[in-house]
């Protein structure tokens, strides 16, 4: 029986990953994406950004593994993730521009549904509203979520923000100085902190 | 194929892989389940052979369209997915149908005969054309069959799974087909 195989190996390949590449296009336009996400590369690591259709549910540090992060996200939101930078490409340009020192406050729409609702919800929606080039304590946030003597609750629930930079909890540094901890190790906060100017270099 | 039989459905297709769990006094009867991981992981894993297998099924201008259909309808019952144990041969069974859809659609239109051997395979210069018409004229579970066989190189026992039949039918459909390519007068 004559060969039915007359493609290039690496040519298959290619074709394959273009045909994956359109999938997420018609993906999204059939409302069968629940989970968009790519990378974004920036001075403080490669960043994977993910978005649901109500805004961005997810940015993670080089440190957690892409696989690690879609798991969750197909656990905590659905199944349905798919890589799509097209489709987070407001996302990308800002992260872009706040980097370039050129954007103070983002305008994606933010997605905190893998943040439990309640105390932690409320600190980083006071930490949403601290604005750019300035700092805020850990005792402070936890007086405007409701509770003043909740101080390392407050950074514990930092500690967890999915979406950090763009809820700037790099922002919080503790009332006795210094500037704290950081979920994305305590150098991309310094860093973060010198870009906006909150922190001499 | 007589008529134009309406295209099969996915939830047809689908629904021997998504029926509910059999449940035994109340509990599972199978306790162990595989969850299916996120899509994009699923995707990456399995593009490459469900490509290959609709590239030989219904050539490579067809190819990206099969292919949009296969993970589309993937897509749309995975949530529904029970049992991701054998995600393979469940991705195989969706774009067998596809391509089987896409044959039959084809046969609806008017067929543009210089389209036919030149292009229906990647490599013109590799490839006999009367080989390829042969193989679109096979009827679609013997072409199913051969392409699962000779170019996924599948066992028959995941042939069989994939195409919803016994072994030996699969066995049975690929000699059949082996058998009309001789006679169409391929170089067997």
């Amino acid at each position: 029986m004559r060969e039915f195989e007359p493609m290039k190996e690496a040519d298959l390949d290619d074709r394959a990953a273009h045909a994956a590449r359109a999938l997420a296009d018609a993906a999204r336009n059939a409302g069968l994406e629940d989970v968009a996400f790519a990378t974004v590369e920036t001075p403080v690591g490669r960043l994977l950004v993910a978005a649901t259709r109500r805004g961005l549910v997810r940015l993670a540090f080089p440190e957690e593994t892409v696989d690690h992060v879609l798991e969750e996200l197909a656990d905590a939101v659905s199944p349905r993730v798919l890589e799509d930078p097209a489709g987070l490409d407001a996302a990308r340009r800002e992260l872009d521009e706040y980097f370039e020192g050129r954007r103070h406050r983002f305008d994606l729409g933010v997605d905190l549904r893998l943040m439990s609702a309640g105390f932690s919800r409320r600190v980083l929606d006071a930490t949403a509203r601290i604005p750019y080039g300035s700092v805020s304590t850990y005792r402070d946030m936890a007086v405007q979520a409701g509770s003043p003597r909740a101080a390392r609750a407050a950074g514990n629930a930092l500690h967890d923000n999915p979406v950090p930079i763009v809820v700037p909890c790099h922002r919080v540094v503790p009332s006795s100085g210094g500037i704290g901890r950081y979920g994305g190790n305590e150098w991309r906060k310094a860093f973060l902190l010198q870009l906006e100017g909150a922190l001499e270099g | 194929m007589a008529g134009s039989p309406s295209p099969v459905r996915d939830d047809r297709i689908l629904g021997r892989w998504c029926d509910p769990p059999l449940t035994f006094g109340g509990r599972r009867a199978f306790s162990f389940q595989m969850k299916p991981p996120p899509f994009a992981t699923f995707l990456e894993e399995h593009r490459v052979p469900v490509y290959r297998f609709l590239l030989a099924s219904v050539g490579p201008n067809e190819a990206d369209d099969c292919f949009q259909d296969t993970f589309l309808a993937a897509l749309r019952a995975y949530p529904k997915l029970r049992d991701a144990s054998n995600l393979r041969g469940w991705i195989l069974t969706i774009a067998t149908r596809k391509a089987i859809d896409h044959a039959r659609a084809r046969k609806r239109r008017p067929l543009p005969v210089e389209r036919l051997p030149e292009r229906a395979a990647p490599e013109p210069q590799d490839a006999d054309p009367k080989l390829w018409l042969a193989v679109r004229e096979l009827p679609s579970a013997q072409r199913a069959a051969l392409i699962h066989r000779y170019v996924l190189d599948l066992p028959y026992a995941e042939i069989a799974e994939v195409l919803g039949t016994t072994e030996e039918a699969a066995r049975a459909a690929a000699y059949e087909g082996r058998k009309k390519l001789r006679a169409a007068g391929g170089s067997g």
